[in-house]
């Protein structure tokens, strides 16, 4: 008896002390970074990467932890970008409503999505995504009423406003605003990770039918996991609208975006919730940095680089670059 | 009739393109999500072809197969061999990074202009009961339909090719009766692949050539492989078909520039209601 | 008054009876051992049960409540557990986690759940292997997983597929010593056994199937001693 009551007294999330500390640590510092006076390119490399890490966080919630391989993520961020983009363009409505009505629409988008494909699985639901992915593309493109082709052109405001959610004269609101989000959006999908939710995702993408016979409903588990993805989508979309100020399908509902959620995701570790980041802080500079030393060639070169480390990835380290880290870190960080 | 018959001609099209994938999948249950773009390596082959040494895209169709054969034997043993034995995710995802790798590096070689063969031998058009096919269109569609059955006798009535189903039906009893599964795969991605180099071949006389023409087509492909279950070859011509009338009529009769909807909402309200292929065994 | 009432459940797949006109039930805080050969349809009358593959037709009734064609996680829900012949852990986490995941079909509370894992594991005798991953376990451990997580949902009736099965003679009595203590918390158990001393030992009826159909239910003594089930099944295979 005695050890079961040792048992019990151990905490719940071993949660090591230090590790906070470090992680607050980290936190200040990236609220304090703009005051450093960085270069615009710098504020900008860490807009892009608190994006990234948001966006295939998304990937990570329904890929990671309930185990859909969805290949059309992209589809929410641009209808997340055209939702704000949209209300602003049309009834002045400011961004920050639009943003919320944009996570609201993915929900509902997700859901009514959701119903018929959850219920194919592996491969069925891989290229299902993959072409509902492509069709909201197609959709927009010849969507009169949000600028089909052409898209919506963002009114500029003539000096920094935050109604419009519009900076012209630094990148360091832009900035803030994706941390916030950042910060949320990983602090929503840790509490996740360790709720009864979080237990149940994994078990769902586990082993679906040992997940049934312990009452999982597990249709309703995935729907939620893919809800909750396409609300965190969302708002990266707006925000990205609100960054370049134009929304066209090209680059809104550009295949990149989700080849990319996926991407970070694998190379990072899948099913981790710091997984995203670890991949987003190493591919989002050599992306950059990738596009700048060849710039102007016009080939895909990022792209190119995606696509070697994707195979790289699978071939030597399908757990991605969180499992290298020292075990008794991971092990802690598998626990929750 | 216009439609119908261009829509049966694109069909039979999509079909070998189709047959290509699914047999690669019945054989080790991967999807290629490359497949699309080896179409346009294909493509590609017999534009340079044409291009460097002048030989027409008809008169290049063995180099080209063997070209993409070897590039689809590389491809096993240089990527898919590694995730035979690992989870569908990382299959997908070895599979899609090929998609990416190939498309953007053909980009980056050759930039993303259109091009095309000019002046290929098989041009104009024929004119039958009021009708008019374009040649090469009729060419390319009858060619991939005897490659289709040639394809169909192969597997089912050849040694080499009953190896291949026993393989892909249980790898370890084929192995046993001395069947080397991992030679058939790679067999498997050499004719997978040599269907794809017949069906781009054809279709580069009279098809612009840019890196990213084969999204499209292995979107299709998929499509096809689903509508006519997973592994079944036969499936894909029957489904191959539906697709090219679906888009043609659904063009016709709707609006052209969804064309690409029409196709999948039929993948869709299959795979939803009828998971295992409309003729499909599995 | 029975806890599980099973009338003419039939399954047949592409012509072939799996299970045909099966009937019989089960009393609260009985071991049902079901037993016959290979193909018989054991495997597929628990998934009829239980809701994994959807019948044909018959009716199953679990204490006053038709669950016949209900879904596997409503079946679970009102309180019938199951483990699996090919066991399914949840491979990627730890024993612990994988029993809390049972626990939380009953629980919200974090702590709760987790306190009532750790008592069930204790149960099945692994408290020390509490924080390893269920693929580093041995067959044996991870059939105590499956069982303790099957047991954490708080199930009324238990269905165990092949508790013994595929793993070595001495991991067998402490298994089969699990079971008998199943019962005396209250649970009713059905188990299919192959070993036939096991099923003589623990159980309070028999069942025994033969190609889809029941050729005989009643105590062990009876069932030892039937004609049908020697001809199918102790005539067959070697009953060690």
């Amino acid at each position: 008896m005695s050890d079961l009551n040792l048992a019990k007294q151990e905490p719940v999330f071993n949660t090591n002390k230090s590790m906070v500390y470090v992680l607050f640590g980290f936190l200040g510092f990236l609220i304090l970074f703009p005051v450093l006076s960085p270069s615009q390119f710098l504020l900008h490399l860490m807009i892009m990467i608190f994006m990234h890490a948001v966006i295939s966080q998304s990937w990570n919630i329904i890929g990671g932890f309930s185990g859909q391989i969805s290949l059309g993520h992209g589809a929410f961020f641009g209808i997340g970008a055209y939702a704000s983009s949209f209300f602003y363009v049309e009834f002045g409505l400011t961004p920050w409503i639009g943003i919320i009505i944009g996570i609201l629409i993915c929900a509902v988008i997700a859901i009514l999505v959701g119903i018929p494909m959850l219920r194919l699985s592996g491969h069925y639901f891989a290229i299902a995504t993959l072409l509902v992915g492509i069709s909201f593309q197609v959709v927009f493109q010849r969507w009169d009423l949000v600028g089909a082709a052409s898209g919506l052109w963002i009114p500029l405001t003539s000096e920094d406003s935050y109604y419009a959610m519009q900076f012209h004269s630094s990148k360091a609101p832009y900035y803030y605003l994706f941390l916030i989000f950042f910060v949320i959006i990983f602090f929503i999908t840790w509490l996740i990770s360790r709720s009864k939710l979080g237990y149940r995702l994994r078990a769902v993408r586990d082993d679906a039918q040992a997940a049934q016979s312990l009452g999982i409903d597990v249709a309703k588990h995935k729907i939620i996991a893919f809800a909750i993805s396409a609300m965190m989508m969302a708002p990266m979309g707006s925000l990205f609208a609100q960054y370049i100020l134009i929304v066209d399908p090209d680059r809104m509902f550009n295949f990149e975006i989700s080849i990319i959620a996926l991407l970070i995701s694998v190379l990072g570790g899948i099913g981790y919730v710091w997984g995203p980041l670890v991949g987003t802080i190493i591919l989002i500079p050599l992306a950059e940095y990738a596009r700048i030393f060849f710039g102007g060639t016009g080939g895909a070169v990022d792209l190119m680089v995606y696509g070697i480390v994707l195979m790289i990835i699978c071939v030597f380290k399908p757990s991605g670059i969180i499992s290298l880290l020292p075990n008794h870190i991971l092990h802690r960080e598998k626990k929750r | 009739m216009q439609a119908v018959i261009s829509g049966l001609l694109m069909g039979l099209i999509y079909a070998l393109i189709a047959s290509g994938l699914s047999l690669i999948f019945g054989l080790m249950e991967i999807v290629n999500f490359a497949h699309g773009e080896h179409l346009m390596l294909a493509m590609f082959s017999s534009f340079w072809l044409w291009a460097l040494l002048g030989l027409d895209p008809i008169v290049s169709i063995p180099i080209t197969i063997l070209i993409l054969a070897v590039c689809g034997i590389a491809t096993h043993y240089f990527l898919i061999r590694y995730v035979l034995k690992a989870k569908m995710l990382v299959q997908i995802c070895a599979t899609f990074g090929l998609a990416i790798f190939i498309r953007s590096f053909a980009q980056f070689l050759w930039t993303p202009d259109f091009r095309n063969v000019a002046d290929p031998m098989l041009s104009g058009r024929i004119e039958f009961a009021g009708i008019f096919i374009g040649q090469p269109q009729f060419t390319a569609a009858i060619v991939c339909l005897f490659a289709f059955i040639g394809l169909y006798w192969f597997v089912t009535k050849t040694e080499t090719g009953l190896a291949l189903q026993a393989t892909s039906q249980d790898r370890q009893a084929a192995e046993v009766l001395g069947v080397p599964s991992n030679k058939m795969f790679a067999l498997g991605w050499g004719l997978g692949l040599g269907c794809v180099a017949i069906a781009g071949s054809m279709m580069s006389s009279y098809f612009y050539i840019f890196p990213d023409v084969g999204i499209n087509f292995s979107l299709f492909a998929f499509v096809a492989v689903a509508l006519g279950g997973f592994g079944s070859i036969l499936g894909c011509l029957y489904a191959g078909i539906i697709i090219g009338l679906v888009e043609s009529l659904g063009g016709l009769l709707i609006d052209p520039s969804f064309k690409l909807l029409y196709v999948f909402a039929i993948y869709l309200l299959v795979v939803v209601f009828k998971p295992q292929g409309m003729f499909g065994r599995y | 008054m029975s806890i599980l009432k099973v009338e003419n459940l039939s399954k047949s797949f592409g012509g072939i009876h799996a299970n045909q006109d099966i009937s019989f039930e089960v009393q609260p805080g009985e071991i049902l051992g079901v037993i016959g050969p290979n193909g018989a349809g054991k495997s597929t009358l628990f998934d009829l049960i239980t809701g994994f593959t959807k019948p044909d037709k018959g009716s199953v009734i679990f204490q006053d409540q038709n669950i016949f064609g209900l879904r596997p996680d409503k079946i679970s829900n009102l309180g019938v557990g199951r483990t699996f012949q090919k066991l399914k852990p949840f491979a990627d986490q730890t024993l612990l986690e994988n029993v809390m995941i049972g626990a939380f079909s009953k629980e919200n509370n974090q702590k709760v759940a987790r306190d009532k894992a750790l008592e069930i594991i204790e149960f099945v005798q692994l408290l020390e292997k509490r924080h390893h991953y269920a693929k580093e376990l041995s067959t044996g451990q991870r059939k105590r997983l499956e069982l303790a997580r099957a047991l954490a949902t708080d199930p009324k009736l238990l269905l165990m597929d092949e508790v013994t099965g595929g793993v070595d003679q001495k991991t067998i009595p402490g298994l089969v010593e699990l079971v008998k203590k199943l019962r005396d918390r209250g649970v009713t158990v059905i188990t299919i056994e192959h070993n036939i001393n096991i099923i003589m030992d623990i159980s309070n009826h028999v069942l025994a199937l033969d190609q889809g159909k029941k050729i005989a239910f009643g105590q062990p003594k009876e069932i030892q001693n039937n004609q049908k089930v020697i001809d199918a099944y102790l005539g067959t295979v070697d009953a060690a």
